[in-house]
Order: C-alpha cells, then structure tokens, then sequence
C-alpha cells in the first residue's frame, strides 16, 4: 500500500471514528439551539462556534459526517448492483439487449437529473420524519444513479463476452445464468469496485446540492448538504474562516476516496 | 479710493466665483447612469399587464399616473391630475387634468388617454390584475370625456378608496402608434437586451420641474441588470458596480452596516409578514382527526402562543422584525389596528388551552383525546433562508409542548400546488407581500368565497360564525367611502383575526435597503419601490458620473 493511500486511509478512518463518537464528543447534540448566541464565533463552548440559529456547528459537523458517510456508500452500493444487473447482463447478452441497454442508458443520463430528483422529492409523502426522509433521499440518489455505471459496466462485460475463457466455457456447455454469475460478474469486480467508489462522492455531492436548493435531509438532521448551505452569502472568508470546515471536511474525505482506488481499479 | 477699489475687485471675485459654484452645482444634479438589478426578466413592458416585480419596477420608473401615493408620507399627491373629485355614492370619479404635458414620442396627452387606458384597463380579454382592483360590481366601467382636460370614469358599484387605486394606473397613448413605448414617466425603455440587462433613459418630454425651474429627471439613464441571485447582487454592491439594492437580508444588511454605516438603511417595520397557517379544508386529503385539531380555535391558538415571536425577530432576522400582530402591519399608519398587540409567548397558556380541548401529555409527547399523537408537517419555499430558519425555530418551540413538527421544503411550484390546486399539505408557511395600503387589497383573501382563502378556500357559503361575520365586514368596509365606518369595520376584522388565528402571524420583516455613497437624494421607505420612489429627483456624484 502506498503511503498516499495509507494516509488517506487513517483520514477516512479518523474522520469515521470521530463521527461515530459524536455522542460523547459533542454532547449538545446537533438540534439544540442555544437562540442567546446565534452565528457566534468559536469558542470553549462551542468549537466551531453556532449557526444561524444557534446550534453547535462542531455537533452538526459529526453527525452530518455520520449521515453522509453512512448514506453515500449505501446508495452507491444500491447504484452499482443495479449497474451490474443492467450493464452486466446487457453487455454479456449482447445484440439487441446490448443496443436497448445503451439506448435505456443514454435516455437516462439524458434526463435533467436535478429536476427528477426536484420531482420525486416533491411526490413524497409529507408527514415524515428526518431520519425517513434522509433514507429516501439517499434511496432515490441510489436509485437513479446507475446508469453512467451501467454503461461503463456494459462495455467491460461485453468484452468479456467475447474473450476466450468465456468462448471456451460455453463450448463446454455451461448455460447462461452460470456463466454470468461464475464467470462474467467476478471478473467484473475491479470495474464494480471502481464504479462503487467513484459513486460514493457523486452521491455525497448529490445530497449537498439538493441541500443547497433546501431539498435534502430534512431539519434538524444535518448533512454535508445542509452544512455547506451555510456557505451561500459568504462574502468574505477571512471574516469567519471556521465557517469553511465542512467544505474543507468533504475535500479530504472525497481526495481521501479517491486516493484509496487502487491502480487496477484505477484504470478500469 | 484705493480700499474701495479692492473692495469692488473682491467683491466681482466673489461674484464670479459664486457663479462658477452655482453652475458647478446645477451641473453636478444632472446626468450620470444609475444602476441597480432586478431579480427577474420583465413578464411585460404593458402597463395594463403588470403582474410580477420587474414589471411592477418598470411601470414605476416609466409610467405617469394621475395621483401618486407618496411613498414616505402615505399621502395622495396630484400628479398628471390637477385635482380630482370623488362623487357621494363612490361611484364615480372626476379628473382635472394638467394642461401641455405630451408622451414621450411628442404626442399630446388629453382626457382621450385616460379614457383608452381605462378601456384597456377593463377589457376582461386582457384579464389584468390592475384592473381586477376596479372590478366594484357587475356592469361596465364608463369613461365620459367632459374636456380635452376633463374625464369622468363611473363605476356599477361603489368602490372604497377609488382614487388610491390609481396609483397604480400608468397612462397610456390613445394615439400614439409605439402605444406602451410612449410613456408619460421620467423614463423610457431604450433597450432591452433579454435575460440581460435594460436601459431607461430620461424621457426628453417630462413634465415635471424642480423647484428651481430645472427639468427633471436629473439621471440620463438607469442601467438595470437582471439578475436573480442575491449574493451575486450583494458582491457587485460591495464592489461599487451597483448603486441600490432594493431589498436586502438582515445577514448582509448587519454586514453592510458593520464596514459602511451610512450604506446600510432600516426603514423600520414593512407591510410584509410571514405567517403560517392550518389546512382546514373540508375535501383536503388529511386524517378526520387531523383536520379536527386544526379547526379547533384552542389548537390555533395554543399554536400562535408556544411560538417565541421575539426570538424569530432577534435570531433569524437579527433584530431587523418586528413580532406580528395581525393582517396589517404597524406600518401601515391608517388601517392597522392600535389595540392589537403581538400574541405573547406563553407556552403554559398555550398547554392550558389544548387541555382544555383534550389534549393530554404522556412521556414528553401530546396526544389528544382520541389518543393520537400530534404531529403535524409545515410545507414551505425550499431555498428561502428566513423561512426556513423559522420553520426549524418553530419546530423547536412546539416541540416543548410535546408536538411533533416536520419541517418539508418544497419547490415553489410543488409548493403552490399543494396549497392551491391539491390542498394535500397540513400547515404551511409563506409570506405575505403588501404593496396596498388599503384593506380592499386584501378582499381575495378574507373573503370565505374567495380563492385565496388560504385555510378553507371557496366556500360556497360561509362554514363559521366567525367567517361569515368577515365577510359581512369586508363586504361593509368596501361598500361605504365614509373612511371612519370603514375603518371601524375592518378593525373589527382585524380583532376576529387575533381571536380566531386563521393565520398565525409570525414577524413583520424591516424594510433594509443598501445606497450607495455615489447616491444623493436617496430616502428608502417601506413602499415598494424601497429606494427609488423619487428616482426623478436621484443624482450621482460627480466621479461616478464621469467613469459612467
């Protein structure tokens, strides 16, 4: 391992752990507002001062980390077996399946993703509670984040189909359930690893930017989204830098998921 | 004969010198480029048509009205009006129009204009929104042409405060063939480059003079940009590309105010409010048990006192609100109700008052009598910072009494149709944008029949008491041109109002506005138009001019 991914390593560990602990290491918790001390600067109190309404940033910090880390690897993982499924099969099956597999694929990346997610969001049921809405939010993200996979995914298995193991496999009279779940998808996994890990970002800068039109984990519960809310109207960082600390957070953590790619999974 | 000699050179120095500065300074009023933004592409340049802000900004800076509502004294000013007379019954009202005023094409402006731009005004084809404020009846508006500078216009019903309402009227050319493009205002639309930018320039045919004899307006154009995004705005301020914004957050304004005192201006408590209300729809897809809360006027109330008002004002809007009272705001120096006060915040109260409907705790969390837990949604505009911050303040505040809130952001077009075509949400919070002083401007929302009846919309006939006794209110104040009975009706509307908490009134926001120290003559209000009401009489300093 190189030392660049062992640090990015520790980093994704560190900042894990330290979100885990949120309980004992930001004991106010993430929805109380302290209203005598709204926007208030750092502080023995409170580390990275509060929000606009008071709330301990450091706590929401934590806990939004728990939720956006938690979250993000869940759906990317719901995106690349739906990739697999669609991308795989199609590209394994080839002909007609391969061309409406592509066709279905193209139309989906084709869509204004923003507005989709506007609309799903808006069709949900009302009366539910943060923690709902946040898995909702991420199951939707899952959901209709396949298909860029799907099409890398597609073309990998493809030309897996026509690679001499597999020629020689189906010569052998091996049919094509097996052949796609004992041979094909293994041979898929530095491409399936590689599509789950570039995802995990995607989908933590999904939620930020449904955060930042409001349209994310709904309130109190914080997320990267809602944090880096915080950002809009910033005018001048050297006035209040600590207000910087979740972006900075989510440039570490996304180099960190990136650095921790191997090479393989790299070129695939 | 020496020292008079020298008395004579100093004082011809003093004379010329003092004509010198007298010149500089008439040249110093005049000329120069204003710029400021707009938040949205104009929908129209027909004044008829105005509907949305960019339009409403244009009209104001290029329409001649015959009245003015002076937007710091709330006072009627005559206008391309002399004088005018409302008749006994309110059913008709007489212009005296000024002599030798013409568009700004050169064509002459008589009673012929009035009469077109009422006509226009009335077309139910154009389905204009200045005109659905004259609709006092069924029947036709007339205008009757006494004078070239004399116009009669007859209404099929009496309609309070008439002659208010032509504040809003922009005259247009009956003959004039650039119809809407000849204006009688201190500006004219000279380019429009769409999604962009416009250009006023003075138009050369203004009637108006200063007291010193001089023409006005003093600016040779106004630049504004089209630009919807706030901070975008705020930046460009900062950096001096701008000279006015019309309206600012209480973050910028406390920001503004910290580095440059004198840019920053709190013209106290507006006519805006934000408020939030329950669905109390009959056909509205919520539970019966639901619905049963939210028609109880003990539940409304108990709501109205477990929020913290002062808290809103001071946390989410930094000081810069003021506690709601009621439908009209304290500003609103005639029609706002004195003996009102704000709902305190008494969550004990608000406790007594849900027991006494049956509302009883358990283990930190209300219930009510059938055994429900209280919980409700409040819907509201993703992407608005205040009203969302509020929301989450709310939240917090009922949470003490045991309800359970969730706060959902929607988009506003989902938003609107939740409230307005599906009724499907259970309490929602908007704000409400007043730009007329008059009660009568409030018609389409107390009315029961009415469409934006927001809690219980288009009642066929009143289903309260208190509703109908509302209606018989709104009905009365408009009906009459006595100013007192009309006041005292709707002072009573106002009480019902506080006691019934249709809508719950959550803070009225301070008018803040930014000027720029390049602007002189600049005094924001709470009307809209904010900070350039008298943009006739603005003028720049002289280095801003010269780099424009």
């Amino acid at each position: 391992m190189s030392s660049a991914r062992t640090l990015a390593c520790v980093v994704v560990l560190a900042v894990c752990a330290m979100s885990l602990g949120a309980n004992w290491l930001a004991p106010a918790g993430y929805a109380q507002q302290f209203r005598e001390a709204p926007s208030a600067p750092p502080s023995h109190k409170h580390l990275l001062g509060t929000d606009e309404i008071g709330r301990d940033r450091f706590a929401r910090i934590l806990y939004g980390t728990r939720i956006s880390l938690l979250l993000a690897p869940a759906a990317a993982l719901v995106s690349t077996v739906l990739a697999a499924l669609v991308g795989g099969l199609a590209g394994y099956l080839g002909g007609i399946w391969l061309r409406l597999a592509r066709a279905f694929t193209d139309l989906f990346l084709s869509l204004p993703w923003l507005f989709l997610l506007i609309t799903v969001r808006a069709l949900l049921p009302l009366n539910v509670s943060p923690l709902t809405s946040v898995l909702i939010t991420f199951l939707i993200l899952g959901l209709l984040g396949w298909a860029a996979s799907a099409r890398v995914l597609s073309t990998s298995a493809e030309a897996l189909r026509n690679s001499d193991f597999i020629l020689q496999a189906r010569a052998s009279g091996l049919r094509d359930p097996r052949l796609f779940f004992v041979h094909v998808l293994p041979n898929l996994k530095p491409v399936l690893y590689a599509q789950f890990w570039i995802s995990i970002p995607v989908f933590i800068l999904s939620e930020a930017n449904l955060g930042i039109l409001g349209l994310g984990v709904a309130e109190p519960l914080p997320s990267w989204g809602s944090l880096l809310r915080e950002l809009e109207g910033l005018i001048s960082f050297r006035e209040e830098p600590w207000r910087l600390v979740p972006l900075l957070l989510l440039i570490v953590v996304l180099t960190s998921f990136q650095l921790l790619l191997s090479n393989e999974e790299v070129t695939a | 004969m020496m020292g008079r000699r020298v008395f004579l050179r100093l004082l011809l120095s003093v004379a010329v010198v003092s004509l010198a500065l007298a010149s500089s300074s008439a040249f110093a009023q005049n000329g120069g480029e204003l710029r400021f933004c707009l938040h949205s592409e104009p929908k129209t340049f027909d004044p008829v048509l105005v509907d949305d802000d960019a339009s409403l900004s244009i009209r104001y800076l290029t329409g001649g009205v015959l009245v003015r509502s002076n937007r710091r004294t709330q006072e009627l000013e005559p206008e391309l009006a002399e004088s005018w007379k409302v008749s006994n019954d309110g059913k008709q009202i007489t212009f005296k129009l000024r002599h030798g005023i013409t568009f700004s094409d050169g064509s002459p402006f008589s009673s012929e204009d009035v009469a077109f731009t009422m006509q226009r005004l009335m077309d139910p084809a154009l389905h204009s929104s200045t005109g659905d404020a004259f609709r006092s009846g069924n029947g036709a508006v007339s205008s009757k042409i006494i004078a070239p500078d004399q116009v009669s216009i007859t209404f099929p019903a009496p309609l309070a405060g008439l002659e208010r309402l032509f504040d809003q009227v922009a005259i247009m050319s009956a003959h004039s063939p650039k119809k809407e493009a000849a204006v009688l205002g201190p500006f004219m639309v000279a380019e429009h480059k769409a999604g962009s930018s416009l250009l006023l320039r003075r138009n050369p045919n203004y009637w108006k003079k200063d007291s010193q004899g001089r023409r006005l307006p003093y600016l040779d154009s106004i630049r504004l940009d089209i630009q919807s995004n706030r901070d975008v705005e705020m930046l460009r301020f900062k950096r001096g590309e701008l000279d006015l914004i019309n309206v600012i957050d209480s973050d910028f304004f406390d920001r503004l105010a910290a580095s440059s005192p004198g840019l920053a201006h709190d013209a106290g408590a507006s006519l805006d409010s934000e408020f939030m209300w329950f669905n109390q729809g009959a056909s509205a897809p919520i539970p019966e048990y639901k619905r049963a809360w939210f028609r109880s006027t003990n539940f409304r109330r108990a709501i109205s006192q477990a929020i913290n008002r002062d808290d809103l004002s001071r946390v989410v809007y930094n000081g810069h609100a003021q506690p709601g009272v009621g439908p009209v705001s304290p500003a609103n120096k005639f029609w706002f109700n004195s003996k009102l006060k704000a709902e305190p915040y008494r969550p004990d109260a608000a406790l007594q008052r849900l027991q006494a409907d049956g509302f009883h705790l358990q283990n930190g969390s209300l219930f009510d009598k059938g055994g429900n837990a209280v919980e409700f949604s409040i819907v509201t505009n993703a992407g608005h910072k205040p009203r969302e911050r509020t929301a989450v303040m709310i939240q917090q505040d009922l949470g003490k009494l045991g309800i359970k809130v969730n706060v959902v952001t929607l988009d506003f077009p989902s938003l609107i149709e939740r409230i307005s075509q599906k009724f499907n949400y259970e309490a929602a919070m908007l704000g409400f944008r007043n730009v007329d002083l008059d009660p009568n401007g409030q018609m389409n929302i107390w009315l029961s029949s009415a469409e934006n009846h927001a809690w219980n919309p288009q009642q066929k006939s009143p289903e309260t008491a208190w509703e109908a006794e509302i209606d018989r209110l709104m009905r009365a104040q408009a009906s009459t041109t006595d100013p007192k009975k009309r006041k005292e009706s709707f002072d009573r509307v106002q009480e019902i109002a506080a006691e019934q908490a249709p809508f719950i009134y959550l803070v009225n926001q301070n008018a803040l506005s930014a000027v720029s120290s390049t602007v002189a003559g600049a005094n924001p209000g709470i009307l809209h138009p904010q900070t350039f009401w008298n943009a006739e009489r603005l003028t720049l300093n002289p280095t801003t001019r010269a780099s424009r």
